[in-house]
């Protein structure tokens, strides 16, 4: 079955949205949008170091991920902002990592396809590194749900339940590195944030409780994954930003979608008010 | 002596270089009533957040009972509108309690009916009872209580206050809180600490309302100190006035 290589890219691209969109309503949830982009443009620093040391292209980004999300944490409120700190961090090491790139003298290295991706060259063993990471993500989050979710509320009140929001964030940190790490090869550096926030920002009008949300973005991720993967045959086109453009297609037709919906029935209430009168 | 449910000893919080809390010594019984009152700045959240574990204090000691149960109920909740949640999803944070316990905290909050709105839409006064009849399923036996009447009209707080009473005397549980309100919290509250960095009276409300450091911290006296300094100028002038008189 994982012969052909659009079914390794099928489920490569599922695993990835099923891991990426409920950790992504946790992005959005906590205004985390830009620690996910700087979190995997320092993965381009992890890619040099893997094509330098030749070590699996997986370890080397997540330890560089991880690295550069702990760094951030722990400086963070130290005399530096949030953001100013990844804007630092971020693009230090994706700076560093493509003048390291350009040292490597006798491979040839298609920068593009750790840019953008390369889904349809993922092996059996890119597949099952994928699908491991994913678990292990999905595994994390729903243990630590509550935690996780209280501690995102008010870490006052987290703390007062027993939990201890440093590690619920650290527990996102490591995930998101996960995520990053595992989503290299399937949408590329530059399009894992949005494989994190659109969907889950789609599904937000659609949802009434956290657990509606983060179920109906992971639905949304997967369609949006097939869709892309199906449309970029047809069409000859580069899946990455295939995937990304169908997830944010989705987007703003929910969104018009919604709207329209409520200013009918916002006029179906006038009217029956104007009748009534 | 009733059971100790909290206890600190000559407790100190430092943030950077700065004394935000020095030598508070305190503690809180089964079934006790304390009310924390100070001036803006005086440290009372941070002496919560000690209280609760989220700030390490720098010296001093702070001893909990073993089968301590906090419900806690913070000063402002901001929910982010990125976050959809309902009441009862919140009241369920962490989970695990029956729905009928559920609805019947929200009914003696004074709050039915509400738990399929969207936390978001609640209105301020709502949405603290909210967090009160959160405080309090799973039977805490500490409750402690940020200003928690912030946003509630005195019919509001009042109740607020009538039901914490309540509480206590059906949970038993100890209750600590941080109010502006002493003349509203009085005849709930079974001990007053007033708090500037440091302790600097404590006892019964009502020998507390009248001891001259709480008049001073809140700047009782001050008042009356400028009302008898201007009624002096004026006596003052007058006085000049009439000298002038003289001269002519």
């Amino acid at each position: 079955m994982f012969d052909d290589f659009l079914v390794r890219a099928a489920f490569a691209s599922v695993g990835v949205a099923l891991a990426a969109a409920p950790l992504g309503c946790f992005v959005i949830w906590r205004r985390m949008a830009y620690f996910g982009d700087a979190t995997a443009h320092a993965a381009v620093l992890g890619i040099a170091l893997s094509l330098t040391l030749s070590a699996p292209l997986f370890v080397s980004v997540l330890g560089v991920c991880f690295l550069m999300a702990m760094t951030v944490s722990s400086l963070n409120g130290k005399g530096f902002a949030m953001d100013t700190l990844l804007g630092v961090v971020s693009h230090s090491s994706l700076a560093v990592g493509l003048v390291a790139v350009s040292f490597l003298s006798g491979v040839r290295i298609d920068l593009m396809s750790y840019l953008f991706g390369d889904i349809l060259a993922v092996g059996r063993t890119d597949l099952m590194v994928i699908w491991g990471g994913a678990l292990v993500v999905v595994a994390l989050v729903a243990w630590r749900w509550s935690g996780l979710l209280l501690s995102t509320l008010n870490p006052d009140l987290a703390l007062a339940s027993g939990f201890n929001p440093k590690r619920e964030q650290f527990i996102l940190t490591v995930s998101l590195a996960i995520v990053v790490a595992v989503a290299i090869k399937v949408v590329g550096v530059l399009l894992i944030a949005a494989m994190l926030i659109v969907p889950a920002a789609t599904a937000r009008p659609f949802s009434r409780t956290p657990e509606i949300m983060a179920v109906v973005s992971a639905c949304l991720a997967v369609v949006a994954s097939l869709t892309g993967l199906r449309a970029s045959y047809v069409f000859d086109t580069p899946t990455g930003p295939t995937i990304v453009c169908v997830s944010a297609f989705l987007f703003v037709m929910t969104n018009l979608m919604t709207r329209l919906i409520r200013s009918v029935s916002l006029r179906k209430l006038l009217k029956r008010d104007e009748l009534s009168l | 002596m009733s059971k100790k449910l909290i206890e600190c000893e000559s407790l100190s919080v430092l943030y950077g270089k700065r004394r935000v809390l020095h030598d508070i010594t305190m503690s809180v019984g089964v079934g006790e009533i304390v009310t924390v009152i100070g001036p803006n700045g005086s440290g009372k959240t941070t002496l919560f957040k000690a209280l609760i574990g989220a700030i390490q204090p720098s010296s001093g000691k702070l001893s909990k009972a073993s089968d301590l149960k906090v419900g806690y109920v913070p000063q402002k909740l901001h929910i982010d509108e990125t976050l959809p949640m309902t009441v009862k999803r919140f009241m369920n944070l962490p989970g695990g309690h029956p729905p009928e316990e559920v609805t019947e905290a929200l009914t003696h909050a004074g709050v039915p009916d509400l738990d399929k709105q969207q936390v978001m839409d609640l209105s301020g006064g709502q949405f603290q009872r909210v967090l009160l009849a959160r405080a309090l399923l799973g039977s805490p036996n500490l409750l402690l209580l940020d200003e928690a009447t912030q946003g509630l009209d005195h019919r509001g707080a009042a109740d607020f206050y009538r039901q914490i009473g309540e509480v206590r005397k059906k949970l038993g549980c100890g209750v600590v809180m941080i109010s502006h309100e002493l003349h509203v919290v009085m005849r709930q509250t079974d001990r007053v600490i007033c708090l500037n960095g440091h302790i600097c009276c404590q006892g019964e409300p009502e020998v507390v309302g009248i001891s001259p450091e709480y008049r001073a911290l809140f700047g009782l006296d001050k008042d009356e100190a400028a009302l008898y300094l201007h009624q002096n100028h004026h006596d003052h002038q007058c006085g000049s006035n009439e000298r002038g008189l003289d001269h002519v």
